[in-house]
């Protein structure tokens, strides 16, 4: 079963911006799904619309097989929402947060209780409990709206820009968090700006700009289609000059004494070019990408797509 | 099983307005009973003693019903309006938004945290005018009972659909200050509509607050400047056409969805 379809979904926003120009998508039952793209590209419209908080203009969507428009209420008790900015009352403490919510999906309260500490314990909130959430931490009260829309345990997880403005441990961790929820049952649709979160976390993604999807399928076809790489050289030489190496057939960028920037072509292997550094005496003392793999689809993908458009007015 | 559900969900709203307003007790319930309290010296013991009756009844007793009246309407009123605007303003409504809550329970469950506010407030303002009438009876509980739920209802109704238009906080005290103060103050809360000359007495019935005062006033005292089953009809029409405004907002989504 889909855990959720999309075919033809439109939505012309008042003024006449067009946000979504008819985007089909579909994401299968327990799949970890990365829907990526710009500042604007129509990422929160889509997801707005699955959880209606926005009203389309035109298009179908179900989730788990429920319409949205003829079967709305039982495809909200599919989804748990987690949106990109807080939107909790600052004012009232963690648990009531979560218990409330639990509420409006019509779980009981005692029930509601008994997940909430379930729930919290697991996101390390219980001890916060009785905290008012605007004296959480920005990391806490990522964590604190994971739980909120987990309480009344929904198949379908969507979370938009989840570790936004979250420090690098508290990512990681709630990484793993995620992934274990996946393995539990729960699918689950991220939009990251983290390409590296896309990357990790995700077996499938679709990357949607200016309103349309340029590319739907999964991470590691999706990887395999790069072509070029460019990797970061720290370099060192005995006499401890500025080392200016000279590399035949490929293109490089000196970026300061000893590092060097060289862009790799898939059927040229990294061999040849240690091979010509070790013959001009210099040591490769460390490598890395320059960019995230996906980054640099996303970036060409993107910037495809925008070239194969006409232009405004032509 | 959906109504199971719905009454959680009601529930839920209903004890969440109610912790609120009851959190900021010193902001919500404090305030209704100091200015009463004024009203009560001011006009009741000062310059009331000076007017002497007012409808066969000594002029303190005559003003307790419409000023509690007056609590109730302003209570329900801003608890609702502030309460949903500051929904809107937090965007904290879009975790009734994205459940399955249906309208009706939401307009109940706001409407619910309105009236308990209003029925609290009542209670302290009457407790407050024990300390300058004698003798507080009750000729009509039912009307009286009957009168200030219905109020409260309307007015919490009026709540919501200003918060659902306003777009700042300025925009939830224009009206309080702009309409229902007026219509208060000229809703015979001080005076009997009788005592106004011609043309102003006809006016002053087209006031709807006139209506709720003067039936919660025959509850209390049994006079009244208006036919009671009147009063209560016109309170009942206004319930009803308010309601559907908000239902309608709301399921359209106006304010609150893109």
């Amino acid at each position: 079963m889909k855990a959720l379809s999309i075919k033809n979904l439109r939505k012309t926003y008042k003024g006449g911006f067009e946000a979504l120009k008819g985007i089909d998508l579909e994401v299968a039952e327990g799949d970890f799904f990365a829907l990526l793209g710009p500042n604007g590209a129509g990422k929160s419209t889509t997801i707005g619309i699955i959880s209606s908080l926005v009203n389309k203009t035109s298009g179908e969507v179900s989730v788990f097989g429920y319409d949205l428009d003829t079967q709305l209420v039982e495809l909200k008790r599919q989804i748990g929402l987690v949106p990109q900015e807080f939107n909790f009352n600052q004012f009232e403490t963690v648990r009531q947060i979560v218990v409330n919510q639990a509420g409006y999906y019509g779980v009981p309260r005692e029930v509601a209780h008994e997940r909430a500490e379930h729930y919290l314990k697991q996101l390390g909130l219980w001890d916060k409990r009785d905290a008012a959430a605007r004296m959480l931490s920005g990391g806490m009260k990522r964590r604190l709206m994971i739980a909120r829309a987990l309480l009344h345990e929904p198949r379908l997880l969507i979370l938009d820009e989840p570790t936004a403005g979250v420090d690098i441990e508290l990512r990681r961790s709630m990484w793993d968090y995620l992934i274990e929820i996946n393995k539990q049952g729960i699918t689950i649709i991220l939009t990251t700006h983290y390409l590296e979160e896309a990357e990790t976390l995700c077996r499938n993604i679709a990357i949607i700009d200016q309103g349309a999807i340029v590319e739907n399928t999964s991470v590691k076809r999706l990887l395999t289609t790069l072509n070029r790489e460019t990797f970061v050289l720290d370099m060192s030489r005995n006499d401890e000059q500025r080392i200016e190496p000279q590399l035949e057939g490929f293109t490089m960028r000196q970026t300061d004494d000893h590092t060097i920037e060289v862009d790799v072509e898939k059927s040229q292997g990294l061999n040849k070019v240690f091979e010509q550094l070790s013959a001009q005496d210099i040591k490769v003392i460390s490598m890395r990408n320059k960019a995230n793999r996906l980054e640099e689809l996303f970036v060409d993908l993107v910037e495809r797509g925008r070239a194969n458009k006409p232009a405004a007015g032509a | 099983m959906a109504s199971s559900y719905s009454a959680i969900a009601l529930k839920t709203i209903w004890i969440k307005e109610c912790t609120r307003f009851l959190r900021i007790w010193v902001q919500t319930l404090v305030p209704p009973a100091i200015t009463m309290t004024l009203y009560f010296i001011i006009f009741g013991s000062i310059v009331g003693e000076r007017i002497g009756d007012m409808s066969g009844r000594p002029y303190m007793e005559f003003i307790v019903p419409g000023l509690i009246m007056m609590s109730v309407i302003t209570n329900s009123y801003s608890n609702v309006a502030s309460s949903f605007f500051s929904a809107k303003f937090q965007r904290n409504i879009e975790e009734m938004l994205v459940a399955p809550v249906s309208t009706p329970v939401i307009i109940a469950g706001y409407v619910g945290g309105g009236l308990a506010r209003a029925l609290i407030v009542a209670v302290i303002v009457t407790l407050v005018s024990f300390a300058f009438v004698e003798n507080v009876s009750i000729n009509h509980a039912g009307i009286l009972v009957l009168t200030v739920i219905l109020t409260s209802t309307l007015f919490s109704l009026a709540g919501l659909i200003n918060a659902v238009y306003a777009k700042t906080f300025d925009d939830i005290s224009i009206v309080p200050t702009f309409v229902l103060t007026p219509l208060t103050y000229l809703g015979g809360v001080f005076f009997s509509v009788s005592l106004l000359p011609g043309i102003w007495e006809t006016v002053a019935r087209f006031n709807p607050i006139l209506y709720m005062v003067n039936a919660f006033r025959y509850g209390f005292l049994g006079v009244s400047d208006v036919d009671v089953g009147v009063a209560l009809g016109v309170i009942i029409v206004f319930n009803l056409a308010f309601f559907a405004t908000a239902y309608t907002l709301l399921q359209r989504g106006v304010g609150i969805r893109s």
